[in-house]
């Protein structure tokens, strides 16, 4: 392999460590193919890029075995399978398009590794649909941001460097007078919603599990109803009116969730109050509903699924012909329910991001640093896209895709690469 | 290998072919002249009896990018009915009102298409609507880029920058998102929805860059024609679906100082506002207008009984239409101040008076224009019908008595105010072979399409000769796709992946300067991340790029 076609120094590289995907990464490559982030890094983006490049072998049982033996040995294991579950799904599209031809061949169940967040609005978008808004716009129009539930930034660290505190704007905004509450949580890291000139966020605090009740509230007041109560939840009636009102008169809210931290029983209910009280806005002003996630590429994930399918993900391929639903194929169902008999597990930018606990057997193509609890029958090493290889990625508004660059040399397979020689020697 | 396919009945209007008997050889994927005597035919097709045409350009389809598979995600139960399974040959998918692009583009190659041009790629989201593309197999494709609701041409425009420096950012535009075309939909209106503008007439102005429509459709129908683009400015109107829209359509075939523009899915944009309930038919007016006019052609959009679902760039008209959508459930979205888009679900029923008398409308229009040249057959897929009722709006235009049988059993109110019943027009074979092929060719500008004279690709369908045009053009016998046959009986025999086609316009790279500067400013991503390269589309071993000739005619103006 020769690395002296690629340059030992890197710009406007784009970070696949979280759904920000910034396109702006300095990075420079050491002798040894390590690499470091020297510009524009958040702790994410340098946690990524700064994994070693390791080079390590295919493992059968935990022991090491060469690519084409366990290749081979997944192909028996998928061959002899009755109900695969292809699961974790972490990969560019090219690698979603490789999963989707197995798929389709062997008959596999479908989900990824963040389903159980962004199910959640999945399901919204499938009962009442939403009003919705993409980066760019929130970066030069936003005048009052709302974010429910969390801080933003443990799950896109650089939100509000990149589409809130910007200098410029298209339309003359004065950036700086921007508006930020946080609605619900506890013990939120909220200083990145203090403005350059430090003005604080308002910040309106409940605990996670009383956030329907607050929504509704909030959603009801939106609507005109009046209501009886004081407080709901410890905050007042009065501030969520006033919220109400202000939400009224900005020109153009922004009403931001994440998913994963809505974490309590049938939380769609909350986030459809989200966009629900976004489209009664829109009747006499500009509001958009922002959903925050798209880390482990779920939104490339689920995109490819989509327009290959014509479902979204938790999808099934057992029949023949695809099915959808976002109760039956979820990957906790079918392992507690035993109807998964075999588990394929992709994930290939996070080496923390391990199969979960099950006794059916297990293939693993994930991030060379993968280490196990449980040993897998076959584990497979493949490249990581965005570092070992280009290939393109869909950020978390759904919407922008943009390329990732191959920054180094090595000898991981790609996951398309290894999905067709599975594909190859299986007799499914 | 050359292949002759023998004795068929040949609509070829490209060549002035008029259902007479000829034989077709082809060598490499490409039609040729009838080779020397001794040269040997590796295998011959006998179609004696047989209607032979090209295959056919659907020159205004949503079948890729962003609002495409939003609609997939928002109507599981929808697809639900429609299964596809997989089988030795093909992957399976599902069909009906979004089908899944391997569906998609099976469904086209098994009722005789062989292309079909994506109307609405926002530059934005470009690569996605060429990675659906990408997987959407056998057909050729391409599709037409949206600008003028963007913030830099409306910020160019605002600054009253010249044509020259507009024309370059156009055509770095179509670099950038590999397009074959540009499109405008409600021109200013979808910047203007931003503003929380509800309507944008022709003459008013965004109220922001104080630019209003005419000025946009102007300004980039001259571009459009400037740099040579074979296409001529695609437009969908401002003011899609209200009543009355019927003049602002008129004011935009005059208002464009004589460029040539297409106004695409224009039964959207024919109502007047006349009768009891407001609501009527403008199809006479238009019709006339573009008779007169041999710079407007238009598609009709039209629609057809039953449950579709609405995708559009048009978000301030989707937003305004949603509480009409069934079932009652729908998306908008402002996109990276670039564009928009709507969908919503629509369930057009005989018995509603306004859905009668939208696809009365409709009808009219396609049987009002006299020239099959520039009138040109969609459903809008899938806004008014899927693409695969075509084969049944073919039956509703060549046969009189089966569509007087239709129009008998729609909302009498409809009837009353529809002078369908009236129209004796039937559209013949040559008629149709112009409408979906050598004019959709030519209006795309697809030289070596849609048309079998020596030199083109041999994309070619066959049909057997039935009464019943419907079950005619829904099972072609043969279907061959650059030579190559991909369908026997109305069933793929062969995954093939077709070609992207693009045109490349000349422009001056002294323009991508500003725009990077620009980028850097405003936007969240780089400008050389926004560009859709060839290894994007044909990577993964799919089909590849194939640039179309623009002649530029900057000389011929001044800025």
């Amino acid at each position: 392999m020769n690395n002296s076609t690629l340059p030992q120094a890197f710009q406007s590289i784009t970070c696949p460590a979280c759904g920000l995907l910034c396109d702006d990464i300095h990075l420079a490559r050491d002798t040894t193919d390590n690499l470091a982030v020297t510009q524009n890094g958040c702790q994410k983006s340098i946690t990524f890029f700064g994994r070693p490049a390791l080079s390590s072998s295919a493992k059968i049982n935990g022991k090491p075995a060469s690519l084409d033996e366990a290749i081979t040995r997944a192909a028996q294991l998928l061959s002899a399978s009755k109900q695969p579950l292809f699961a974790g799904l972490g990969t560019d599209v090219n690698g979603m398009r490789s999963v989707m031809r197995l798929a389709d061949k062997s008959g596999a169940v479908l989900d990824h590794m963040n389903s159980n967040g962004f199910m959640r609005n999945i399901q919204v978008i499938q009962n009442s649909g939403w009003q919705v808004t993409t980066l760019t716009e929130v970066r030069n129009r936003v005048d009052l941001l709302v974010i429910i539930g969390s801080d933003v930034v443990s799950i896109l660290p650089r939100f509000f460097e990149r589409v809130v505190w910007n200098k410029e704007s298209m339309f003359g905004q004065d950036t700086g007078k921007r508006e930020v509450v946080y609605l619900g949580g506890r013990d939120l890291d909220t200083n990145p919603g203090i403005s350059p000139d430090g003005r604080k966020p308002q910040v309106l605090p409940c605990d996670s599990a009383h956030l329907p009740e607050v929504v509704a509230t909030l959603r009801a007041l939106v609507s005109g109803k009046k209501l009886y109560a004081t407080e709901v939840a410890g905050i007042t009636i009065s501030d969520l009116q006033n919220l109400a009102e202000r939400l009224a008169k900005a020109q153009y809210s922004v009403v931001a969730w994440a998913p994963p931290a809505l974490n309590f029983a049938h939380a769609e209910l909350t986030v459809q109050n989200i966009t629900e009280l976004v489209k009664t806005l829109n009747k006499t002003t500009r509001s958009s509903g922002l959903p925050l996630g798209g880390s482990d590429g779920d939104m490339s994930a689920n995109q490819v699924c989509t327009w290959i399918s014509g479902y979204p993900l938790r999808t099934s391929y057992a029949r023949t012909y695809p099915e959808h639903d976002p109760y039956h194929f979820s990957t906790e169902r079918l392992l507690n329910s035993g109807e998964a008999d075999t588990l394929l597990w992709v994930s290939s930018f996070n080496p923390e991001r391990t199969p979960p606990a099950t006794k059916i057997p297990t293939i693993v193509l994930g991030h060379s640093a993968m280490t196990f609890e449980q040993v897998p029958e076959v584990f497979i090493p493949i490249a990581t896209p965005g570092v070992d290889y280009s290939g393109i990625m869909f950020r978390m508004d759904n919407v922008v895709s943009l390329p990732v660059e191959q920054l180094r040399t090595n000898d991981l397979p790609t996951l398309s690469a290894v999905m067709s020689a599975i594909e190859e020697a299986c007799t499914c | 290998m050359l292949t002759k396919l023998t004795g068929g009945k040949v609509y070829d209007p490209a060549n002035k072919i008029d259902g007479q008997i000829r034989d077709i050889y082809i060598r490499d994927g490409r039609i040729v002249e009838r080779p020397l005597e001794h040269e040997p035919v590796n295998q011959e097709y006998n179609l004696s009896g047989k209607i032979v045409m090209a295959g056919a350009i659907d020159m205004h389809t949503h079948i890729g990018g962003g609002k495409v598979n939003i609609a997939r995600m928002l109507l599981p139960e929808d697809h639900r009915g429609d299964p596809v399974a997989h089988t030795e040959l093909c992957r399976a998918g599902c069909g009906h009102v979004a089908p899944s692009t391997l569906t998609t583009g099976y469904r086209y190659a098994e009722m005789g298409y062989t292309a079909g041009f994506e109307p609405a790629v926002l530059p934005i989201n470009a690569r996605q609507a060429h990675l659906e593309m990408g997987d959407t197999p056998i057909i050729d494709k391409g599709g037409y880029a949206m600008l003028g609701s963007d913030d830099l041409l409306l910020r160019m425009m605002a600054a009253k920058r010249d044509q020259n420096a507009i024309n370059d950012y156009v055509a770095w535009t179509m670099h950038a998102s590999q397009a074959m075309g540009i499109k405008v939909v409600n021109a200013g209106g979808i910047s203007a929805f931003k503003f929380n503008q509800r309507f944008l007439d022709l003459d008013e102005q965004n109220s922001h860059y104080q630019v209003t429509p005419r000025e946009v459709l102007n300004t980039l129908s001259r571009a459009v024609y400037e740099l040579g683009v074979p296409h001529p400015l695609h437009v969908h109107g401002n003011n899609l679906g209200v009543p009355g829209n019927v003049e602002t359509t008129l004011n935009t075939m005059a208002g464009v100082e004589g460029y040539p523009i297409h106004l695409t899915h224009i039964q959207f944009h024919s109502y007047g506002t006349e009768g009891d309930r407001k609501f009527s038919s403008g199809a006479a007016r238009i019709a006339e207008a573009i008779n007169q006019r041999k710079n407007v052609s238009a598609d009709v959009g039209q629609i057809l009984f039953g449950q579709t679902v609405t995708a559009s760039g048009d978000n301030m008209s989707q937003f305004r239409n949603a509480h009409l959508g069934s079932p009652h459930k729908w998306v908008c979205m402002d996109i990276e101040c670039d564009a928009g888009c709507g969908v919503v679900p629509f369930k057009y029923k005989d018995q509603n008076f306004v859905n009668a008398l939208q696809w009365a409308i409709g009808l009219e229009i396609f049987l009002l224009v006299d020239d099959p040249w520039r009138i040109f057959l969609t459903t809008d897929h899938p806004n008014g019908a899927p693409f695969t009722s075509y084969p049944h709006l073919i039956k509703l235009l060549m046969d009189k008595t089966f569509r007087n049988d239709v129009f008998s059993r729609i909302s009498p109110d409809a009837q009353a105010m529809s002078t369908l019943a009236s129209i004796d027009r039937e559209y013949s074979l040559y008629e149709i072979a112009i409408m979906t092929r050598a004019g959709a060719a030519k209006l795309v500008g697809l030289h070596d399409r849609g048309h079998l004279g020596a030199g083109a690709g041999a994309d070619i369908t066959v049909y057997t000769d039935q009464p019943d045009r419907e079950a005619m053009f829904a099972k072609p016998d043969y279907v061959f796709k650059d030579g190559e046959l991909v369908v026997k009986d109305g069933q793929v025999v062969k995954v093939t992946w077709g070609a992207t086609h693009t045109v490349k316009p000349e422009f001056d790279r002294g323009i991508e300067k500003e725009i990077k500067k620009y980028f850097d400013a405003y936007h969240t991503v780089n400008m050389e991340h926004v560009k859709v390269t060839d290894q994007h589309i044909a990577d993964d071993g799919r089909g590849r790029v194939q640039v179309h000739e623009c002649k530029g005619r900057r000389e011929k103006t001044t800025a």
